[in-house]
């Protein structure tokens, strides 16, 4: 089968790659009808996730139909449903799982004891990305297997186009829990860092939770025109002083509820000189991730406020404020969506036309044009937000 | 064994494996630029470890410091090279190809019985040169966002009812669980403490 297929630094190829096969009974093979590129999937294309091998298939946003069903999993799905598949690995029975915090399922990370030592605990397997998260071969591909496929799937109807369903694999569910564990509440102003696809649907999340003020926060006026499309009172960082303009917007207060939807890779520049130390520092190995928002969002929260983080970061941080936050007494939110618990409502919600999620594609292409997609993605390019494919 | 067998990170064993490897998405340029970064790591290395050599071929004897000081400098500038940011890396490679010119410039002199060797050298500079410059203009061609092509989308609210009707919809039939909560915290003791 043909795959997008993660070679080194920014080398992303169309390979031509065995086929999947069924490996343990509650597996099952998938048809892929579409995937996406994630912004997450940029962390790996820039070598920034460790534990990456050649020859790992991309993709952790991914549908299709279900062409091969493990005997474990045949009283759940059958050959010809309709599926999307999360971008979390779930089994379903373990503490966490029935906890609903899927993300960090306690038995589907086959290479766990790499996730004992890189997290502390293990957590859940994650498709297409680090082999600390079981290095499972990801859905940017023809056929992809489900491993725990009973309980990792979300069946969707006939009759609603992939371009609306595919983002219940991420960053639907994502965007929702980034504004659910905000807390968010009527009158509230929420601040969201980032109109990259997942802060697109953090801000109509928030909306939809009844935030009175959404504020959203980026550089690129393509990205910002989307965000005010919702409602979102927008701030170009390029243009005016991020804090400032928040307490402007906020009677001096402060927003109630700040949204990280950046994460590892806040955008270099001179005007957030903080940013070029982190560079220059993850150059040298001697910090992961630039954590711009984060020392932002913690300066202008307003106190007793909270601060959630739903983009991702990789590892260690340097500089950040801790005891501005404890002083203030902030609330701390984070995680890797858990998506299963938020699909059944969200479904509900496009099948009743609350959402359409397929507003964030720009760019819908075949397969075979995901590596030059990836850089146009990386850079930013023809007025790039969100890639889907078609195998 | 390889090496990633013995950290355990090895693919497993059903998964996929690649047959027939296709288009990249690395560009000519990035290749380019990648190869100038790792002719720096080289150049550098071989600056910092034999400056006395590389100063004794060129006519170069006393500017040893010098020399090791241009390794150290190739080496950073090498960083950035390899990476992502390649145009910072590129564009310290350029200035840093000057300043080699003008050290060899003074080996060109008629008394310095290596003048050859020191004429051989500044060509090969000069033709690295000219390549860090078409590695860098090309590269920023090849990655830049096209001026001008900034997309209007404010026709995409995703929001079939209007943002101002979506406003507080999903208050209707959902609350926020009661592990997402902030209760407990001070933002709510704060009003109780209050009245």
């Amino acid at each position: 089968m043909k795959a997008l297929v993660w070679h080194g630094k920014e080398d992303i190829r169309y390979d031509t790659v065995s086929d999947p096969a069924i490996e343990e009974p509650r597996d099952a093979i998938i048809r892929v009808t579409s995937c996406a590129i994630c912004g997450s999937d940029l962390h790996l294309f820039h070598n920034l996730v460790p534990a990456m091998l050649p020859g790992d298939i991309m993709g952790h946003e991914t549908m299709g139909e279900v062409v091969e069903v493990g005997s474990g999993a045949k009283g759940k799905l059958k050959k010809g449903d309709r599926v999307v598949i999360p971008f979390t690995i779930q089994c379903g029975e373990c503490d966490q799982c029935r906890r609903g915090n899927f993300s960090v399922c306690q038995r589907t990370n086959r290479k766990g004891e790499l996730g004992d030592k890189a997290f502390g605990h293990r957590t859940a397997g994650l498709f297409g990305y680090t082999h600390l998260t079981g290095g499972y071969p990801g859905g940017q591909a023809e056929y992809l297997r489900v491993p725990f496929a009973d309980t990792t799937h979300i069946k969707v109807p006939d009759g609603i186009d992939d371009e609306k369903l595919l983002f219940l694999s991420d960053i639907l569910p994502t965007g929702w829990q980034a504004a659910v564990q905000a807390d968010i509440q009527p009158g509230d102003t929420v601040a969201v860092w980032g109109c990259g696809p997942v802060g697109q649907m953090t801000i109509r999340s928030a909306i939809l939770l009844g935030a009175e003020q959404v504020v959203a926060i980026d550089h690129l006026p393509e990205r910002l025109s989307m965000a005010a499309a919702a409602g979102a009172i927008t701030i170009n960082f390029d243009e005016e002083n991020v804090v400032e303009r928040l307490n402007e917007l906020t009677g001096g207060f402060g927003p109630h509820k700040c949204i990280d939807a950046v994460g590892a890779e806040s955008h270099v520049g001179f005007g957030q000189p903080d940013t070029i130390v982190d560079r220059a520092k993850q150059m040298l190995m001697l910090e992961n991730d630039r954590p711009h928002v984060l020392r932002e969002m913690i300066f202008v929260c307003r106190p007793a406020g909270v601060i959630s983080i739903i983009g991702v970061y990789l590892g260690l941080v340097d500089k950040i404020p801790m005891g501005m936050a404890m002083n203030k007494g902030l609330t701390f939110r984070m995680a890797q969506a858990h998506v299963p618990r938020w699909t059944g409502d969200l479904l509900r919600r496009i099948e009743d036309g609350q959402i359409d999620p397929s507003f964030v594609i720009t760019h819908k292409v075949a397969l075979s044009q995901g590596p030059e997609m990836y850089a146009t993605f990386r850079d930013k390019a023809d007025g790039c937000i969100k890639v889907m494919l078609q195998p | 064994m390889p090496l990633t067998n013995i950290s355990g990170i090895a693919r497993s064993e059903g998964d996929p494996r690649v047959e027939r490897k296709g288009p990249s998405s690395l560009t000519g340029p990035d290749r380019l630029a990648r190869a100038l970064g790792w002719f720096s790591v080289g150049l550098g290395i071989a600056e910092l470890v034999a400056p006395g050599r590389i100063a004794r071929t060129l006519g170069l004897e006393g500017k040893e410091g010098l020399i090791r000081a241009y390794g150290a400098r190739e080496l950073a500038s090498a960083v950035p090279t390899l990476s992502i940011d390649k145009p910072v890396g590129l564009a310290a490679r350029i200035g840093g190809d000057g300043l080699d010119l003008a050290t060899l410039a003074t080996a060109l002199h008629p008394d310095n019985p290596k003048r050859s060797n020191a004429a051989i050298a500044t060509a090969m500079i000069v033709g690295i040169t000219l390549l860090d410059v078409v590695a860098y203009k090309s590269v920023k061609a090849a990655h830049r966002r096209e001026p001008g092509s900034d997309r209007d989308y404010s026709d995409r609210s995703g929001l079939p009812r209007g943002a101002e009707a979506s406003r507080g919809l999903a208050r209707k039939d959902f609350q926020i669980p009661a592990d997402y909560r902030a209760e407990g915290t001070v933002a709510d003791a704060l009003p109780a403490l209050a009245s």
